[in-house]
């Protein structure tokens, strides 16, 4: 169960010392807290990098004193960036939504068949479902671009929100039966006994207690579609009326206007900060949902 | 029992909840691979092909003699080689760091884990500029900082020179995805029985044999996760290396050759090849361990 690989992640160890450490043993625990220290300023670089040049205005920023925090705050390089950025974030956070919700309430429905409403041979389906997980998009790709426009939401951003909630059916389908799963049998049991059918027993007591499960899909989806770049640029072919966070960030930092890194790594920020705030309030559902990904349980 | 159960369950049911999805899994995975496919077998070289013939494996035998194609398979090969053991290697070394408990390590790990949550088009932002290839008193970024702690001869052209690219361009992968790694053995090693460990101790087994003879070989469906996840992820590389490089020749891989034949030149029937490449690529991996997971599963009820 991908919510228990979680729990065993983040379970709280007693890290308390029973007894004096030894000397080998203080080596060893000063050991590790300096290199957990090193691997901590590897991993924490190119934010911090991001940051702080942020801040420097927009060209502020001299090649060699990059990794020098400023003496002073210059927000100079914020305000046009929002202003080229704002309209594709909203885009973006309006089409998130959308394909957040929809692949959360369908991968709600899938789990619970495919976790306690078996039939004959849905394990096996289940295990083609997750197949489409690990595909390459490229494999779909010039198919897809042709459904779209046969469909009529070719040159709209409902291509977007079309292409996350199918392509993330295998992910939230694995996600929530994972975590009905764990739900015990006995309360379908008892409530057959009372005579409720399959609907009634997935709305009346599965549905209410899907709440985390379905903020884990919820977070996962957004996430991944707030980043997705594959689909946004092979879907929306470019266009600037229909570029996305990641798109008009490319846009932005791509070729010619490499040198200007403050104006670029504030852009770059920007786009980051729903996802990082996410992240922030929320790590431990993202966990969960990047577990589930690795399939064990 | 048996018999009423069945009776108050209809099993057909579960089928028809699920059954929209099926229908959208066969169409846009399944079928959708199929058409691409299809398209791989024919002649449209470009958008204006208005007579469509079917060539067999014509478009297959001309990208092993595309130099192209074999450049930007040996980047991925080597890219997927340094990611692999590198991601490895940092992810379980962060998990022995803290698989034990330590005091902060809720932080640690969170710092680990963040590069997840972030798009790589941002990151790429700051890794362009973390890998500048200016030297000595131009550097910026890395070289700077090697410059600095008095490792000058380590400055390196990153990315950008044909012999290391590849090499270079597998830092920011693993810097992306070690903290997963990390969470995947640290969830590993948290499975494994305390009694285990204690019964070792208890018969005088060092640390070191501990962890080599009963935890690592516990740990081997971990190690099979994640093989199949990082190879997926490498094998279809594409984001990451085009915030960073673009469309640059001496970091092009497989999805950045496919995005280019389609976009750039048009040639549907060749992009579509390079798209089965990718994906029997990743099949050939992929298929056996779903089936050998479904197994297990069975096995475990």
């Amino acid at each position: 169960m991908s919510s228990d690989l979680a729990a065993r992640v983040t379970q709280k160890l007693d890290v308390r010392t029973k007894k004096r450490l030894d000397g080998k043993g203080q080596f060893w625990l000063i050991f590790r807290y300096f290199a957990l220290t090193i691997l901590f300023v590897i991993a924490a670089l190119p934010i911090y990098v991001m940051v702080i040049n942020s801040v420097k205005g927009i060209t502020g920023v001299s090649q060699s004193a990059a990794f020098i925090p400023p003496t002073s705050l210059n927000f100079e390089a914020w305000g046009p960036t929002w202003e080229v950025l704002r309209e594709p974030m909203l885009r973006t956070l309006f089409f998130v939504t959308q394909s957040s919700i929809i692949s959360a309430v369908i991968g709600a429905i899938n789990g619970f068949v495919f976790a306690k409403w078996k039939f004959r041979g849905s394990n096996l389906i289940f295990t083609t479902f997750l197949f489409g997980m690990f595909i390459p998009y490229q494999a779909i790709m010039i198919p897809l671009t042709k459904f779209n426009q046969w469909a009529g939401i070719g040159g709209s951003i409902y291509v977007l929100v079309f292409a996350h909630v199918i392509y993330g059916i295998p992910i939230c389908t694995l996600i929530f039966r994972n975590y009905f799963a764990a739900i015990p049998n006995e309360l379908i049991e008892a409530a057959r006994v009372d005579g409720a059918g399959m609907v009634r027993i997935f709305r009346t007591i599965f549905l209410p207690l899907s709440i985390p499960g379905f903020v884990v899909v919820l977070i996962w989806q957004f996430t991944s579609a707030w980043n997705d770049f594959l689909f946004a640029i092979f879907l929306t072919g470019g266009s600037p009326k229909l570029s996305v966070a990641t798109t008009a960030l490319n846009f932005i930092t791509g070729s010619g206007n490499q040198v200007y890194y403050g104006n670029n790594m504030t852009a770059s920020l920007i786009v980051s900060i729903p996802t990082l705030l996410v992240y922030l309030f929320l790590g431990r559902y993202f966990l969960r949902g990047m577990l589930a990904g690795s399939l064990k349980g | 029992m048996r018999a009423t159960r069945k009776k108050i369950q209809n099993p057909w049911g579960g089928f028809l909840f699920v059954l929209p999805s099926i229908i959208a899994m066969a169409i846009f995975v399944y079928g959708m691979i199929g058409y691409t496919f299809v398209e791989s077998l024919e002649n449209r070289y470009n958008a204006y092909t208005t007579k469509i013939e079917f060539v067999g494996l014509v478009n297959y035998i001309e990208l092993w003699s595309d130099p192209e194609f074999t450049h930007a398979l040996s980047n991925l090969l080597k890219f997927t080689a340094v990611f692999m053991i590198g991601c490895m290697l940092s992810g379980l070394i962060m998990a022995l760091l803290l698989e034990k408990g330590i005091k902060g390590e809720g932080f640690f790990r969170s710092t680990y884990l963040y590069p997840m949550a972030i798009s790589f088009i941002a990151m790429g932002t700051s890794w362009r500029w973390l890998m500048d290839s200016a030297r000595d008193d131009d550097a910026t970024g890395l070289n700077y900082i090697l410059k600095n702690i008095g490792l000058g001869a380590l400055q390196s052209d990153w990315y950008t020179s044909e012999a290391g690219s590849m090499y270079a361009m597998a830092l920011p992968a693993i810097w992306q995805m070690a903290g997963y790694v990390m969470a995947l053995f640290l969830a590993g090693f948290r499975g494994i029985p305390d009694d285990l460990r204690e019964a070792a101790r208890v018969d005088g087994a060092s640390e070191y044999k501990i962890y080599r003879h009963i935890l690592f070989p516990q740990l081997s469906p971990t190690f099979l996760t994640v093989l199949i996840i990082l190879g997926h992820i490498s094998m279809k590389v594409f984001d990451l290396i085009f915030g960073i490089a673009t469309k640059s020749y001496v970091t092009k891989v497989l999805a950045i050759y496919m995005w280019q034949t389609i976009f750039d030149f048009q040639n549907y029937a060749k992009g579509a090849a390079i798209a089965i490449v990718i994906l029997l690529m990743i099949a050939v991996a992929v298929i056996p361990y779903l089936i050998y997971v479904n197994k297990t599963e069975e096995a475990n009820k």
